[in-house]
């Protein structure tokens, strides 16, 4: 589309030998990427591969160890956040930096310098906002919107400052698909304008339907600059990760028997001010399937996930039924010795504690693992635990017993969803199972939660990736605003009709139940 | 220009080893530094607060006399401390659980009650450390309420409790309106471990609460348990640990043992109750307990380097003219360089001039 104009101007930005090292660790090493006018440029790899530390080297906030930046051919320093817009450079985080009790028009106003005032703001915002279908209240109140409109106000914030680059940090990772879709009508615009775009992903069908070049990194070199419109997204995925990744197989089909987890009009209040309360969760998850549990972020995910463990109990005993067993009322300890197993979404300071031995970190789940006895700690129980939990799970790291902080994230899933694992759980509960994981230890997370349902779990894996859902769900729900849609057969379901569910507007009759 | 302070990928045992006999020579040195600005000898200072006591057999037992109760209360507040806990109200507890150990010996003053009264004090002793180490955990866990300042504030009642006591109810009428107690009877007294010798038995109960602390954080689930609740509260929770009971458990554990301190402090040093029956060890053992890294075996070395400098400092006040505050003065340069060492280890630090990259 504007390749033949794009290919003979000169780079807006060039990165030359970018190298960032922090103590013993390589960051960025050599980097070299050039972004023409106008061109969405797409910066790929894996967590850990470099790229948010140089996304940061160009915004100012990191400084580089060597190297340096052409802006339209002219070396620059970028020492500060400050200068990089001033030259012309914006940036939209994945977590925003909102005040949630300021309107959007004033959210807008404090980022920006003293000379706009908030008149000013506002008219602007509406121009933008016609421009660019960002469609936003100026007087609204942060806290009501949702995770869409609000990266949608950091985007406005951005672009009221005129930028000629735009970073974009996971922008989807919060969106439905189709909020998505309309994200990407907006960067195609602004690309027709010449706004260049640097693009951070790891979804790579997005990124093969919206960019014209691509540069992989992989743990911290430039692997690759290609055009992701030519390549399948397998070949991008084995560049990324530097071989082939295979797919999830199922080794039976899942033949669900008796039901093992029953959730039986669920509701709790929330816990806080800004927190979800959950409505009304009915949920039954058989032994031998997978059911999946699709949202966007905070919409009540973490609330669910609270009140399946037991670390927030529920109003009734019979509210939550664990292998036939109602255990509403009961503490996580209780649940675990009911058969059940749990992996919340954070892996460090939840699931582990960063600063203690895996070994340790085994004892986090002493009420079901033979790690301690009348109150002691069996510590070479607890050593060998670990190690097999290592060897069964390829979990990799340096040393015999290191710090849970300091594995990678990939292996320290595996360690965490393999220390739940190992005992055979009768039903397990995965929040994020795969979250801000490399492709290799996110295909053997999927294949032995499906193993494990074959083997006659239950598993109920809540998630933020579809992709993830459909591949491995046997039957799915969508939770909005802390409710569950009707739980249905995975092949009821089809993205357009999740991302209504997503949405709240599949017309469901709870929705109508609850109006009046 | 700014300094940066960087973790160091990894931490050389030596230097974490060493780390505290550095930090002690630069306490010496700043120290020294200062004693010299007042006009003194620092050489002669160095004499008279380290060389001599520790060649002294009767400087010797006073050591380990002052070292008893802040041992005992620098164990307790370790468990607090490790949970992430802040308990600053160690010298109330200790003034209460001296009192209501005290009222049993009493209320049996003169009367031929025999050998249980003694296990009974201290029992008492304990309980009442413990009962009010458990308000400021009650506020907290049932109103969020700031242990930090309800723990301090009850220090200033049980202080004023002591004092209104040995001034009125409590007050020996035949001691010339003195505002202390009667000495206690023999059978409530904590006798001397050796015969005409100053060290009591409350040296035994330290050792013992070192020696159990060191099994129970290290080799318990109890003792994880706190360590991840200070680690990583979430975690905690996760593993099934609540955070009131753990609350509960560390106030009355650290509680009891300041009790105890206070009960054997007066039963076995002084030997009746008095308005001034601790010079701040309460406090000093926040001190101390951090010297020690919150290990229960570091905590007995510093409850020892502690009392040393209070000894020391005891005759420097007579023999230079030195204040009392310097001992103080030097007990806090003395955490702050344990401290600094700590970092140093396990950071490195550069001098970054801004700008100053291409």
């Amino acid at each position: 589309m504007k390749e033949d104009l794009s290919t003979a101007t000169r780079p807006l930005v060039e990165l030359r030998g970018i190298s960032k090292r922090y103590g013993d660790l390589l960051a960025n090493d050599g980097i070299d990427i050039a972004i023409r006018p106008g061109e969405i440029h797409a910066l790929l790899g894996e967590n850990g591969a470099g790229k948010s530390t140089l996304v940061k080297i160009m915004y100012g906030v990191v400084e580089p160890t060597a190297g340096e930046i052409l802006w339209e051919g002219r070396p620059v320093a970028i020492a500060s956040p400050v200068q990089a817009r001033d030259l012309g450079i914006g940036m939209v985080f994945q977590h925003f930096s909102l005040f949630d009790e300021l309107t959007v028009a004033e959210n807008i106003a404090v980022a920006l310098s003293d000379t706009w005032t908030l008149s000013a703001v506002r008219a602007k915002l509406g121009d933008i906002s016609r421009n660019y279908g960002l469609a936003l209240e100026a007087d609204r109140a942060v806290w009501t919107l949702s995770a869409g409109e609000r990266q949608r106000i950091e985007i406005v914030r951005c672009l009221l400052q005129e930028p000629r680059l735009l970073i974009l940090d996971e922008p989807t990772s919060v969106l439905t698909p189709q909020e998505a879709e309309h994200l990407f009508v907006t960067l195609d615009k602004l690309s027709a304008e010449g706004v260049s775009i640097l693009y951070i992903s790891h979804k790579l069908e997005e990124v093969r339907r919206l960019c014209q070049t691509a540069t992989i990194l992989r743990a911290g070199k430039v692997v690759a600059s290609i055009d992701p419109r030519q390549r399948s997204a397998r070949e991008i995925a084995a560049l990324m990760v530097g071989a082939e990744v295979g797919d999830v197989r199922s080794t039976a089909p899942h033949v669900p028997k008796g039901e093992m987890l029953q959730v039986n009009s669920l509701s709790l209040p929330a816990d806080s001010v800004h927190g979800l309360a959950l409505k009304d969760i009915d949920l039954v998850a058989r032994a031998g399937e997978v059911v999946g549990i699709a949202g966007v972020a905070g919409n009540g995910q973490s609330e669910l996930f609270a009140a399946l463990s037991g670390e927030r109990v529920a109003a009734s005993n019979a509210a939550i039924v664990i292998a036939g067993r109602p255990c509403g009322l009961a503490g996580i300890d209780a649940r675990r010795r009911l058969g059940a197993a749990f992996v919340p979404e954070e892996r460090l300071g939840h699931a582990a504690a960063p600063t203690h031995s895996l070994s340790e970190n085994t004892l986090i789940s002493h009420a079901a693992a033979e790690v301690s006895r009348s109150g002691f700690i069996l510590l070479r129980a607890a050593r060998r635990f670990a190690r097999s939990i290592i060897e069964s799970f390829d979990v990799r790291m340096s040393g015999p017993d290191p710090q849970a902080r300091k594995l990678s994230g990939g292996n320290l899933q595996k360690f965490v969803i393999g220390r739940e694992m190992i005992r055979r759980p009768a039903v397990l509960v995965v929040d994020q199972p795969t979250w801000g994981v490399d492709a290799g230890a996110a295909r053997l997370i999927r294949q032995a939660i499906v193993d494990l349902a074959t083997a006659g779990s239950a598993v109920i894996v809540i998630s933020q990736d579809l992709d993830e859902l459909f591949e491995i769900a046997d039957r799915m729900s969508v939770i909005h605003q802390g409710h569950l849609s009707p739980l249905k057969p995975i092949s009821a379901w089809t993205r357009e009709s999740v991302g209504l569910e997503m949405l709240g507007v599949a017309g469901s009759s709870h929705e109508a139940a609850h109006a009046h | 220009m700014r300094i940066e302070l960087s973790p160091r990928a990894s931490v050389s045992p030596i230097w974490r080893a060493i780390a505290p006999v550095l930090a002690f020579v630069t306490a010496f040195l700043i120290a020294g530094f200062v004693i010299w600005l007042m006009g003194r000898s620092p050489i002669a200072a160095f004499q008279v607060y380290v060389s001599q006591p520790l060649s002294d057999p009767w400087a010797l037992q006073e050591i380990l006399v002052k070292a008893t109760p802040l041992a005992l209360i620098a164990i307790g507040l370790s468990y607090c401390f490790r949970a992430n806990l802040w308990n600053i109200g160690a010298e109330g507890q200790y003034v209460i659980g001296a009192v209501v150990g005290s009222w049993i010996a009493l209320k049996t003053h003169g009367t031929d009650a025999g050998a249980w009264v003694l296990p009974a004090m201290l029992a008492a002793g304990i309980l009442g450390g413990a009962l009010y180490g458990l308000i400021p955990a009650f506020l907290k866990t049932r109103f969020g309420v700031n242990e930090i300042l309800t723990s301090l504030m009850l220090v200033y009642i049980a202080q004023l409790v002591l004092d209104y006591l040995v001034r009125g109810p409590w007050r020996d009428p035949k001691g010339f309106n003195f505002p202390q107690s009667v000495t206690f009877d023999p059978a409530a007294t904590l006798p001397p471990i050796f015969d005409a010798g100053r060290v009591h038995y409350g040296a035994v109960f330290a050792a013992v609460a070192v020696l159990v602390t060191a099994v129970v954080l290290g080799r318990t689930l109890f003792g994880y348990r706190l360590r991840l609740t200070g680690d990583a509260p979430r975690a905690a929770r996760f593993a099934g640990f609540s955070a009131k009971t753990t609350t509960l458990a560390v106030f009355a554990i650290s509680g009891g043992l300041a009790g105890l301190a206070g009960i054997s402090e007066v039963a076995g040093q002084i030997g009746q109750l008095q308005p001034s029956i601790s010079p701040g060890y309460g406090f000093t053992a926040i001190t101390v307990a951090y010297l020690g890294r919150l290990n229960p075996i570091g905590i007995l070395v510093a409850a020892l380097v502690v009392s040393l400098t209070f000894i020391g400092g005891e005759s420097a006040q007579i023999m230079l003219k030195l204040p009392l505050d310097l001992t103080q003065a030097f007990q806090g340069i003395l955490l702050l360089c344990v401290l600094a060492a700590d970092a140093l280890v396990s950071n490195r630090v550069r001098i970054v001039s801004r700008g100053g990259v291409r």
